[in-house]
């Protein structure tokens, strides 16, 4: 029933936005933004957002990195002496809604790009409508798969979730010098069996050794004989991808079985304070962590700061990022029009970002390196980072302390070891944490 | 080895007693009115919540003995309550209309108040999973929680066996019209049972969250599917059916988990019990003999 109901008000959306769209090119270019690529006036950006509902922390974070990222761009000067207008539409946290906002904001306001959603169910509404028009959309931080999967218009900042298994294998057995491993994991959570299979394939090739793998609902909640066993294995580290709600009662048993918060490795989904004074030591894999070590970070963390009064997300930084890659490709564009973008943004190599050098790759998903924190005393600090790119990054600005260091900044990095709570006090970047507790959770 | 394999037996016992508390709730209703309170997963939600919230407002880890006592007492009076209610609003109204009701139209009205309670628990505590203050070392929960279950089990059948209650509930279990004729208050006696049957099924959720802490909305279906099976394993209707079916899926869940298919936990369990079922269709100790027409 309802699937007609939508079915009908789309249609009539789309009429409607069809007929307003025919009326205002039959006026001629009467607006002063006029369409894409008319060569005056701002570039007119979309963004959709989970501004209200039960994501809104998240969308309102993002807003704010990107505002953030237009503000600095402007200042100096737009791009091809053009400012860049942001035009921001609430989706309600919604995917139905995100369809209909998409389309006003292709069809009405005339946008050359769109950059939105966190939630990933959100984002591939958006993408399905933008492959649909043409128009280049940047998902700042929708990690499934399927989302850049809908289209050559699709493209994200940040890397897929699957990803951060190869990168937890790499810091286990490369930075922790570990090669004895065990296995633990949810079989019929995508995120977590994702995670783990990806982990697995790529321990072998770096000499490392799974010992004892066992895989469990992610339901349960009882692991002291998987523990048990595990501890009869004794491996060096136990790599378990899950979310921090099933981490919680396993870190628990953990400690009652003896074995410390350093012996466990996991990835974003762990990412929340509930799980941090449990698990004390513990490292994950994650998207950005404000006080990594890296000048183009350092910059943003300190001018987010002056502006907003707080630390930022993981989600402002890619939210951040996903502006600046946008204008870095409309700048490179051949052409001012949707597709002379999507060209441009498709070229993206080694751009500089507040969460890693990004490159697009012909998935048009972003190959960047993962960060890895700590749990220190209820919070995360930065530990290191490992994948593509690097090495560079931490040449480029880190070793010195702060080198182009006025006072405030160096006191910025410093500082942002102990507010880092508040920013991964949001549930988990790249919305795939907060599986709630229903089936319908899948980011 | 058999190191692992005791403390799987261990643990699996503890997990056991603590399904067996709640299957006591379903076997009890059903036993008197021949109804499956698909609520009663709701209740044990509900009943984790309130734990939960009490534990906190009595001071959680600070004062670990007044917090889980209290905590506790607190969990079960809101869960009885709210069991009596459900049964006053959703069951009572259909029995008075006697022979107008069909006997699916209960079965209905429990699935609407299950799906009822557990978005009514969404709607209030959000979908987040909140994880219960550690009170006492994980270890040690398991003891309690064995004495706890065992205890309760004994004072149950001192209640079904040697009080009044238990002997009007066991009169109504064999024929309602009957006991009714002879002077038993039937509303007043299913309303207790529902209220003993809900305060256990919050014993078991404190005490479940207490070891593995987190409670949720939908956490209900997870432990009540299990109660619900061991019940019926048990031969539902019966008290000491319920709480072997209990032990028996808790200790077989546990010893999958040493197995390599420890994802098919739910699978070779449930196999486990169709089996059973296959060889004695009215469960383990169901009765045989008594369905009377």
């Amino acid at each position: 029933m309802f699937g007609r109901r939508r079915f009908l008000e789309g249609t009539l959306g789309l009429g409607v936005a069809g007929a307003i769209g025919s009326a205002a090119t039959a006026c001629g270019d009467s607006k002063s933004s006029g369409p894409a690529g008319s060569g005056t006036g701002p570039w007119l950006v979309g963004a959709y957002l989970s501004l209200s509902g039960a994501q809104s922390q998240f969308g309102i974070d993002t807003k704010e990195g990107i505002e953030l990222a237009v503000e600095e761009l402007n200042k100096a000067g737009g791009v091809k002496s053009r400012e860049i207008k942001v035009l921001y539409e609430d989706d309600k946290s919604k995917p139905d809604e995100a369809n209909n906002k998409v389309l006003q904001l292709i069809d009405r306001d005339k946008v050359v790009a769109l950059l939105g959603e966190i939630q990933s169910a959100i984002s591939k509404a958006g993408a399905i409508v933008a492959n649909r028009k043409k128009i280049p959309m940047i998902t700042p931080s929708s990690t499934n798969p399927d989302v850049t999967k809908t289209g050559p218009y699709a493209f994200r900042v940040c890397f897929i979730d699957d990803f951060q298994g190869q990168m937890g294998a790499e810091f286990a057995v490369k930075a922790l010098g570990k090669k004895k491993i065990g296995l633990l994991y949810a079989s019929d959570d995508l995120y977590s069996s994702g995670l783990a299979s990806e982990f697995k394939k790529a321990i072998g090739p770096l000499g490392g050794e799974i010992v004892l793998e066992k895989s469990f609902l992610k339901t349960e909640s009882n692991f002291t004989t998987f523990l048990a066993e595990m501890k009869g294995k004794s491996p060096e580290v136990i790599y378990a991808p899950v979310y921090y709600n099933q981490m919680i009662p396993l870190a628990r048993q953990a400690k009652a079985e003896g074995m410390p918060g350093e012996m466990f490795v996991g990835g974003d989904g762990w990412s929340d304070t509930s799980l941090f004074k449990e698990l004390e030591g513990a490292y994950f894999t994650d998207h950005y962590a404000p006080d990594v070590p890296w000048e183009k970070s350092r910059k943003f963390v300190e001018a987010y700061k002056a502006r907003f009064n707080r630390m930022p997300t993981s989600l402002a930084a890619m939210g951040y990022d996903a502006a600046l890659v946008l204008a870095d490709a409309i700048k490179r564009a051949k052409t001012d029009t949707p597709d002379g973008i999507r060209d441009a943004i498709a070229e993206t190599k080694d751009f500089p970002g507040a969460t890693g050098s990004i490159t697009i790759d012909g998935e048009r998903n972003a190959v960047k390196p993962a960060v890895i924190v700590q749990i220190k005393e209820g919070t995360t600090t930065y530990k290191s980072v490992v994948g593509p790119g690097a090495d560079k990054l931490l040449e480029g600005g880190a070793a010195a302390p702060a080198p182009s260091a006025e006072p405030t900044a160096s006191a910025a990095a410093s500082a942002s070891a102990e507010p880092a709570a508040s920013a991964s006090a949001v549930p988990a970047a790249s919305a795939s944490a907060a599986p709630a507790a229903s089936a319908s959770a899948a980011p | 080895m058999f190191d692992n394999l005791g403390s799987a037996l261990l643990t699996g016992i503890a997990q056991g007693a603590m399904i067996a508390l709640v299957a006591l709730g379903y076997s009890m209703v059903y036993g008197i009115l021949k109804l499956i309170n698909f609520a009663h997963s709701e209740v044990f939600m509900m009943g984790a919540f309130v734990g939960l919230f009490a534990l906190q407002a009595l001071g959680g880890e600070g004062s670990p003995l007044l917090a889980g006592v209290f905590g506790t007492l607190a969990a079960m009076l809101f869960a009885g309550l709210l069991g009596t209610v459900v049964e006053k609003l959703a069951y009572a109204p259909l029995r008075a209309r006697g022979k107008e009701a069909s006997r699916i139209a209960p079965l209905v009205t429990a699935l609407g108040m299950s799906v009822l309670l557990q978005n009514l628990a969404q709607l209030l505590f959000s979908a987040r999973v909140q994880s219960y203050p550690q009170i006492i070392p994980i270890g040690e929960t398991r003891i309690v929680i064995v004495v706890a279950c065992f205890a309760t089990m004994i004072g149950l059948w001192l209640l079904v066996h040697r009080t009044w209650f238990g002997k009007s509930m066991r009169a109504l279990s064999m024929n309602v019209d009957a006991a009714r004729l002879m002077g038993v208050r039937t509303g007043r006696v299913i309303g207790l049972t529902f209220m003993t049957g809900s305060s256990l099924a919050a014993l078991g959720a404190v005490l479940y969250c207490l070891d593995q802490s987190p409670a949720y909305p939908t956490m209900g279906t997870v432990i009540g599917t299990r109660a619900f099976v061991a019940a019926v394993i048990g031969g539902i209707g019966s008290i000491p059916g319920a709480m072997l079916g209990g032990l028996l899926i808790g200790v077989l869940g546990e010893l999958t988990k040493l197995t390599p298919y420890s994802k098919f936990q739910d699978v070779l369990v449930f196999a486990a019990l169709i089996g059973v079922l296959l060889w004695r269709p009215s469960g383990l100790l169901g009765s045989t003999a008594v369905e009377k027409v």
